[in-house]
């Protein structure tokens, strides 16, 4: 075998697996690509009923309530300005707290409560997720350097 | 005054790396022994001072110091030492000092044992590595500085975060950064092969080794990380596809093809080309997780607080050296020259494939990873990406490479047959068949992908073991004689027959847990049972209990089976005054097939808690398996032919030798 055909072999097997990602890629992007929207960006814009995205904010102070399964809580995500109610059945972070920064992955149900099946908070002190901050920052709101 | 050593320790350091990085270099290009002599004792000096920074830090934290800043943000006095000595490392500044010591020790390491490298291409090499210091040192010097007091100082420090105070995480970074400094040797030489304009086999050689170490280490590494994961974050995953994770596993996937086709440039002189590509790469992706991490772009359950500032410095470093290499790159390698042909089916061709196949895995887990940053700059709004994006495009490209890895090993160099070696192959089909239809038996009526995905990782672990069984002519020639095979086979055998079975052994971990946990969301009183899996797990209450700096909730499970007694599980809650903050401890009891896991959640009233059970089939086999792949690193290392500082031997004509290799 010339080594322009063993070449070729190659060329003609890289484009195949590339093709092959990359059309795995596209069809996996266009289920698993999840929008973040501040509860501002909720209420301005009309988003599909039962697309996922991602919400954050802060936990509104004295929101947190949990109800009488002991598993299900549901809180109030704002940005200081909107606010949207969020449901969750699961596990809580260790440091899910009322006043701090939150990030519930979900959908919008019909009656304008968000179903979380994921909430992400921060894993120190300082931190803050940076979507958060940004909304915080066009919602006005934004104290602090961090 | 420690504290005032290890800043000056540090600027000395960053003097002797801008000399290591100069004069060698120029005394290579003029082809002056004595300038080129200078990067040994210069690599030396460096790793004194950088030692002295390091051992000063360490001292601070010792003794709490809590007038410098770095220690009092990260320490408290009443942490238990290891935690004390780990929050060295547990923070930016104090990792990055971690980062250019292990750099240094590894220069030194070149230094030392490359005996017969070419003087010329060694200064070379470490003349790159001392750049990589600069960067770092002045990094570190210029932005993180972990030597500034305060004035006045806090009577006590702010502790140390309480998820990094954990034995697993204790030794995370340091291994994560084995691998990634690791990699930066098989870079330096690299580029200064590029430089010289010359590669040929024995410069795969003396890569391969620094390749296999730091592969090693980066997957004890990650096997650390997402074990703390798995019983640090309480929700029984392992491996959340986040972009921290990522940014370690992307350096892993490159390094895993750069090991394989540094064996094609090492023994058949061919592929040097993309050899050096792979390892600029692999070095460039470590970067790219340090900038990842440090610069907190990217949302993530693994982020911590982080400065802009120091991201913008990463990511100049970042486009100066992938930029400068790629650019000396797309000059030099035309001049290489291209080695011996081979057949597309062959062991080359073989090698080939996995490299092309793990290089679209890493380039689609990169554009996962880096999407998100793409569409923010460019004004698409914030998105992320989830973890099915990376299952269903990781997924079905590991598919054919694990299938191949079973293959591969058994096709000689140059031209294979393909028959002949699948019909090799029938012990490992009919473990694959037998696996498929006996999981497919026990778990009835479900998807009969698992029990495939258990059905391939059954064909790559007997086609492991077909493969050495080969070699040994074990029960075709008497026993003696494979005992003398045995014997005489180079160890580099045994490390990859160890290598690829713990790769099964993870595959088959993933798959298992992946389609068959069993997780179980409740309130629980005490005495209250609920059965998971086919075991009862009765509850007793919670105790309060004090800790060495930090209080406890344990709660207690009584795990029966068939009324049998199996374990009883203490999962806790503990609170650390200091930075008031909670964590979650998981109790896991593991019968080496499955892990009983259970977590306590939250008090409810009456000694009520809410309580969270798993079951997790074969989940200790994901860790297992990382482990017998470290072992088989380590084994192929010991390995007389590719000891660093062995003499240079003549190959044999390279058909001869097909069955050795």
């Amino acid at each position: 075998m010339k080594r322009k055909h063993r070449r070729l072999a190659f060329v003609v097997v890289g484009m195949v697996l590339l093709g092959a990602a990359a059309a795995l890629v596209l069809s996996a992007f266009e289920e698993n690509l999840v929008f973040f929207y501040s509860p501002s960006d909720l209420a301005a814009k009309e988003i599909p009923e039962g697309r996922r995205f991602r919400v954050g904010g802060l936990v509104e102070e004295g929101s947190v309530k949990r109800l009488a399964d002991g598993l299900t809580v549901e809180f109030v995500v704002t940005d200081l300005v909107e606010a949207v109610p969020v449901s969750y059945r699961g596990p809580l972070p260790d440091l899910f707290r009322e006043g701090q920064g939150v990030i519930a992955e979900g959908v919008l149900t019909a009656g304008g409560v968000f179903r979380a099946d994921g909430v992400l908070a921060k894993h120190d002190e300082n931190y803050m997720p940076p979507e958060v901050a940004e909304a915080l920052k066009k919602s006005g709101k934004w104290k602090g350097a961090q | 005054m420690i504290a005032e050593i290890g800043h000056y320790a540090l600027v000395l350091a960053l003097f002797v790396a801008l000399v290591q990085g100069t004069l060698p270099m120029i005394g290579a290009h003029r082809g002056d022994a004595a300038w080129m002599a200078l990067a040994r004792p210069a690599s030396a000096a460096q790793l004194l001072f950088i030692a002295v920074a390091f051992g000063s830090l360490t001292y601070l934290y010792v003794v709490s110091d809590f007038s410098v800043a770095n220690v009092a943000q990260n320490s408290n006095s009443a942490m238990p030492m290891l935690y004390k000595v780990s929050a060295v490392w547990g923070n930016h500044e104090g990792s990055l000092i971690l980062w250019v010591l292990i750099l240094a020790v590894f220069g030194l390491a070149v230094a030392r044992l490359g005996g017969n490298i070419p003087p010329a291409l060694r200064a070379r090499a470490l003349g790159v590595q001392a750049w990589i210091a600069i960067g770092f040192l002045s990094f570190s010097l210029f932005t993180s500085n972990p030597f500034l007091r305060l004035d006045p100082p806090p009577i006590d420090g702010r502790d140390l975060n309480p998820l990094l105070q954990d034995p697993g995480l204790a030794f995370h970074p340091p291994f994560l950064y084995l691998g990634y400094v690791g990699f930066s040797i098989s870079f330096s030489f690299a580029v200064a092969a590029l430089i010289e304009g010359r590669v040929d086999a024995t410069w795969a050689r003396w890569v391969r080794p620094w390749t296999l170490a730091a592969w090693s280490f980066l997957t004890l590494g990650i096997a650390m990380g997402s074990w703390w994961a798995y019983y640090e974050l309480g929700w029984g995953g392992f491996w959340f596809w986040d972009p921290v994770e990522n940014s370690s596993f992307m350096p892993w996937i490159a390094g895993t093809a750069l090991l394989h086709s540094a064996i094609v440039s090492e023994k058949r002189d061919t592929l040097k080309s993309w050899t050096i590509l792979l390892a600029i790469v692999t070095f460039s992706l470590s970067l790219l997780g340090t900038f990842l991490v440090r610069s907190g772009v990217l949302t993530s359950v693994h982020t911590f607080a982080t400065d802009p500032e120091r991201g913008i410095f990463i990511l100049a470093f970042l486009v100066l050296v992938v930029g400068g290499s790629l650019t000396l790159y797309a000059v030099r390698a035309p001049l290489l020259k291209p080695g011996g042909l081979f057949a597309p089916i062959s062991r080359e061709g073989a090698l080939v494939l996995n490299n092309l196949l793990l290089a679209t895995a890493c380039a689609t887990v990169l554009l996962g990873t880096m999407y998100p940053l793409f569409l923010d700059a460019l004004g698409g709004g914030k998105v992320s990406v989830g973890p099915q994006y990376f299952n269903a495009t990781f997924g079905p490209l590991m598919l054919p490479l694990l299938a191949l890895a079973a293959i591969g090993p058994l096709m000689p160099w140059k031209r294979a047959d393909l028959a002949g070696v699948l019909s090799r192959l029938k012990l490992a089909l009919a473990a694959a068949a037998a696996v498929t239809i006996g999981a497919w038996v026990v778990v009835t009526g479900a998807s009969p992908w698992p029990p495939l995905g258990l059905g391939l990782a059954a064909w790559l672990f007997t086609g492991a073991l077909v493969e050495l069984g080969g070699r040994l002519k074990l029960f075709r020639a008497p026993i003696a004689e494979s005992w003398r095979r045995a014997r005489a086979l180079p160890r580099s055998a045994y490390g990859m027959t160890l290598a690829h079975s713990g790769v099964a052994m993870v595959l088959a971990g993933i798959i298992a847990s992946q389609a068959w946990q069993t997780e179980r969301i409740q309130v629980m009183a005490p005495g209250d049972a609920v059965d998971v899996a086919g075991y009862t797990f009765t509850f007793r209450g919670v105790r309060e209990l004090p800790g060495p700096n930090y209080s406890i909730q344990r709660g207690e499970f009584v795990v029966t089976r068939d009324g049998a007694a199996v374990a009883r599980l203490y999962p806790e809650k503990r609170f650390y005054p200091v930075q008031q903050m909670p964590t979650t401890e998981a109790a896991i009891h593991t019968t080496w097939l499955a892990d009983l896991y259970a977590v306590i959640d939250e008090a409810q009233a009456d000694g009520a808690w809410s309580t969270r059970i798993y079951h997790n089939p074969l989940v200790p086999w994901i860790w297992l398996g990382a482990v017998v792949m470290t072992i088989g690193g380590g084994v192929s290392l010991s390995d007389r032919r590719l000891r660093v500082g062995a003499p240079v031997r003549r190959r044999a004509p390279a058909g001869a030798t097909s069955q050795t290799a």
